[in-house]
């Protein structure tokens, strides 16, 4: 029997790893990945709270979830595609044109 | 109080005149623009005859009300117009005076570029003199003193591109307005006191006011404070000093207002309330005391003067003081007496130096004249009546005027022989600093250059003659000269007898009855002191016309000898006392240093201003420091999130414990 | 107890595998390393009774997304990342702020005593017919939603991955 919290705390583990990754990480895909690590801990939370109380909708929205995912890793990674196209770079550091 | 309809035409008409000239007259021809301004002005002078002519003691006074203006609580003010003997003699010399001037400056103005303004503004000064006079509150009469006085400010700075025009007319106005500050303070009193500004009322509450002999008290306060209003407007001490420079106006300008007309509405509302003046025998004395030194002070001043001009200028001074001395020792009606012939004469003066200034081709300085009688016949014959008229010889108009003033003086209850001695002394200046302008002008050798006859003249008043040297004025001058002559010449005998004063007396009548009764005793005890102080000022003034001719005409290198050997006695007189200068440091420079330093420096450039920029600057400073967050740097915008996010959790789980 | 032990491992996969995300330099580590947290996570689900999104978490997150990924690792030939001048907020602002964030919220829910309930083993089947049920009756219209929602991502990831003159050249074409 584990406790619910444990899986909770798993999830937020998962979110700060996925947080720190988008702070330290360099590349441009590696941000991204970081931001897929980030939905799957809340992924993880939805399917132990539905578990926890029950409720089949949680896995519901999960399924929701992953679909917004991917459509957003795919629009993402033409965004990356265009822009490595123009600045040859995939150093975010670089991509910083949008300044005052 | 009967209603007259045809009151408020008087003061209209030459409204109307003015705003046609000041609208259209631009483009109008110079006929037109003459014929707009004298009709206007020569129907108010008709109005003011036809009135004039069915004007009957017995129903005096009239009055006619035009309209509402101010309604508050119990107090209220209309506009109201009001005749009485008062009014109508003062009607009568404003439109007549009035309309000989406008007459005279068709010919003195004609070669002007600004003609239409010039006749629109003696217009519109036409209309605010005569509401002046013909108010029945004190507010309508103070939109008249203030409107003469706008309208002397338009005048005298009417070639307002010289700057000593242009600071005249400053000058005028401010120093009118210090006037106006103790005026406005009176008509406070009145309004908190008696609850109205209307004459009737004011009287009728002055009546029931015991005298103030103990020379303090509400009455004597109004009476103070309404002689402060009139010192300015009148030019007496110490407000006299724009009087001069306001010669920097065409000659026409100076006969109208600033002899005949606008220096006499002090006058005229000192007269209009003797109510008040009666019940306070020390406002009474003030006012008695400032007319008599303004008198003698302004006469010494004359003698030294060499701009023709500024000596007529402090002749008026000078007989304001005696108008105003009149009415303070009680003698009111002779005060109006004497503001009426002075107005014949003084304007004359004006208007024949006008003639003369325009025949020698625009030069003022009575140095460079001399012998002009042989040029200028007309202009001399007129003149001389003048001079006699103010000298005070018999039979001319100034004579009885002046005359009356001194005996009041010596007999009135409210004079004493002080008064009578400073106005013979007077007397005898005044007629020797005429008779000086008139050797120094019309005899002698000519002084001038030839080339002065068509010589483009100064104060921007070009000729364009081609005449050599001096000539006559044209007609349309010289007619207003011969009938002001003949009016100083006759004007004087209305007053033989009495007539004048028992003409006036219902107005003045007011508590006079002690007066009338003290002053029939002193009359009857002392014709025979009457007939002496008589053939002493006459004598005085002959003894003026003898050191004149003696000074001016016999031995004309002896002034500059006297002269030299008065040093600075001499230089003071002539430099006016040094009063300008005095003024300057006293009051001018400070005045004029506090605002730069504290208004302009301080609370407009280091407060405003600085609050303005200073908030600019900040909102820029703020701006430039937060404007590096937006670094277009990723990172440190998920940086910025996280903290962001950290804080709203923390706050959450504050708020959810302590809720809980 | 046997629950604990298979929680436990899978969780120590995930949590090593998130930290090797962060910790490798080169990007498809990173990608590999995150492929495995999403299959120990879909063994996750399945210890939850969430078979069927244990089965879509394996065949769309592992098996497409993650293969899209590689592919454009590989297609852009992303290399080691080098080192360069980062933001120092980030740094400095952001770390300490998830971090607190983080020991905040764990801090809150290690609290909660009714959050301590188990959740047992295969607690809540996730069978297909069920959640078919909800998504088409309840959650249609966030169903339909999504569907429109993908239509769009792949117009728009078809524009933003074109080369310009190709999408000129069909623009011309659809005139000419």
């Amino acid at each position: 029997m584990v406790p619910l919290s444990y899986y909770l705390l798993l999830s937020g583990i998962l979110f700060v790893c996925g947080v720190l990754g988008f702070l330290i990480k360099r590349n441009i895909i590696t941000i991204f990945m970081s931001i897929e690590l980030m939905l799957n801990g809340v992924n993880l939370s939805f399917v132990a709270f539905a578990a926890h109380w029950h409720a089949l909708s949680g896995q519901v929205f999960v399924f929701f979830v992953m679909v917004v995912a991917a459509a957003e890793a795919a629009v993402g990674l033409a965004i990356i595609i265009a822009v490595y196209r123009t600045r040859e770079t995939l150093n975010v550091d670089q991509v910083n044109l949008l300044k005052l | 109080m009967t209603p007259n309809p045809y009151l408020w035409l008087v003061p209209i008409l030459p409204l109307a005149g003015a705003a046609v000239n000041g609208f259209f007259g631009r483009r109008s021809s110079k006929k037109a623009i003459t014929a707009v301004a004298l009709i206007f002005c020569g129907a108010a002078f008709f109005m003011a005859l036809v009135i004039a002519s069915g004007f009957s003691s017995a129903s005096a006074p009239y009055y006619f009300n035009l309209a509402h203006w101010l309604r508050s609580g119990s107090f209220q003010v209309d506009f109201s117009f009001y005749l009485d003997q008062l009014s109508l003699v003062m009607l009568l010399v404003v439109t007549g005076v009035g309309f000989l001037i406008h007459i005279y400056s068709v010919g003195y103005m004609w070669e002007d570029d600004g003609y239409y303004r010039f006749m629109s503004y003696m217009n519109l000064f036409m209309f605010f003199m005569l509401t002046l006079v013909l108010a029945k509150n004190y507010l309508v009469m103070f939109i008249g003193w203030e409107g003469v006085g706008l309208a002397s400010y338009l005048l005298i700075g009417y070639w307002f591109t010289k700057d000593s025009a242009a600071a005249a007319g400053k000058k005028a106005f401010i120093v009118n307005r210090i006037g106006d500050f103790g005026f406005l303070m009176a008509l406070f009193l009145m309004i908190k006191h008696f609850g109205s500004l209307d004459f009737t009322h004011v009287f009728s509450a002055v009546q029931s006011l015991p005298t103030e002999t103990a020379g303090t008290g509400l009455l004597t306060a109004i009476g103070l404070l309404l002689m402060v209003g009139a010192a300015g407007k009148s030019a007496q001490i110490p407000l006299y000093v724009w009087l001069p420079d306001a010669m920097e106006g065409p000659t026409p300008v100076s006969a109208l207002i600033h002899a005949a007309t606008m220096v006499t509405a002090g006058v005229y509302m000192v007269a209009r309330s003797s109510a008040i003046f009666e019940r306070s025998p020390m406002a009474m004395m003030v006012v008695a005391i400032i007319g008599a030194l303004t008198a003698l002070f302004a006469a010494t001043i004359g003698i030294a003067q060499t701009d023709i001009k500024k000596v007529l200028a402090y002749s008026t001074i000078s007989q304001l003081g005696y108008m105003f001395m009149a009415c303070g020792v009680g003698a009111f009606s002779a005060g109006i007496f004497h503001l009426m012939t002075h107005a014949f004469f003084k304007g004359l003066l004006f208007l024949a130096a006008g003639s003369v200034i325009h025949g020698i081709g625009g030069e003022q300085d009575m140095r460079k004249m001399g012998g002009l009688r042989q040029y200028m016949p007309w202009t001399f014959l007129t003149m001389t009546i003048a001079t006699f008229a103010i000298a005070g010889f018999p039979p001319f108009a100034g004579f009885f005027s002046k005359d009356e003033i001194l005996w009041k003086a010596y007999s009135s209850e409210y004079g004493s022989w002080v008064f009578w001695l400073i106005g013979v002394i007077t007397a005898f200046i005044t007629s020797f600093y005429m008779f000086r302008l008139w050797f120094l002008t019309f005899f002698g050798d000519y002084r001038g250059t030839a080339a002065q006859g068509d010589a483009h003249g100064h104060d921007d008043h070009s000729h364009g003659h081609g005449h050599g040297g001096p000539h006559e004025s044209p007609w349309v001058m010289l007619g207003p000269l011969v009938v002001l002559a003949f009016l100083s010449l006759i004007g004087g005998w209305i007053g033989i007898g009495g007539r004048f004063e028992h003409f006036l007396a219902p107005v003045f009548q007011s508590g006079s009855a002690a007066e009338l009764a003290h002053e029939t005793a002193g009359e009857a005890a002392g014709t025979g002191t009457e007939t002496l102080l008589m053939l002493i000022s006459v004598s005085a003034a002959f003894l003026g016309l003898f050191l004149a001719w003696t000074l001016y005409f016999r031995r004309p290198q002896l002034p500059a000898r006297i002269a030299a050997s008065l040093g600075g006695l001499y230089q003071a007189v002539a430099h006016k006392y040094y009063i300008d200068e005095l003024y300057n440091v006293l009051f001018v420079k400070p005045l004029i240093d506090g605002s730069t330093e504290i208004l302009w420096h301080g609370v407009d450039q280091n407060v405003i201003d600085a609050t303005v920029d200073n908030s600019a600057s900040a909102a820029r400073e703020v701006s430039d420091t937060v404007r590096h967050m937006q670094s277009g740097n990723l990172r440190s915008y998920a940086g910025w999130v996280a903290a962001g996010g950290a804080v709203v959790i923390a706050y959450m789980i504050w708020m959810g414990v302590w809720v809980r | 107890m046997f629950h604990l032990i298979l929680f436990l491992f899978f969780g120590a996969i995930c949590v090593a595998g998130a930290v090797n995300l962060l910790v490798q330099s080169h990007p498809i580590n990173s990608a590999l390393s995150l492929i495995a947290v999403m299959a120990s996570l879909a063994a996750e689900y399945l210890l939850l009774g969430a078979e069927f999104v244990a089965a879509v978490q394996v065949i769309v997150y592992a098996g497409a997304i993650m293969v899209l990924f590689v592919i454009t690792i590989m297609l852009l030939n992303a290399g080691k990342e080098e080192r360069s001048k980062g933001s120092r907020v980030a740094i400095l602002l952001g770390v300490p702020g998830v971090l607190i964030g983080a020991v905040l919220v764990a801090w809150t829910l290690l609290q909660r005593s009714n959050m301590q309930a188990a959740v047992p083993i295969g607690a809540l089947p996730g069978d297909p017919a069920d959640i078919a049920r909800l998504l088409f009756h309840n959650f249609l219209l966030p169903f339909e939603v999504t569907s429109v929602l993908i239509l769009i991502a792949i117009m728009g990831a078809v524009v933003l991955a074109s080369r310009p003159e190709a999408v000129a050249r069909g623009a011309r074409k659809d005139e000419g």
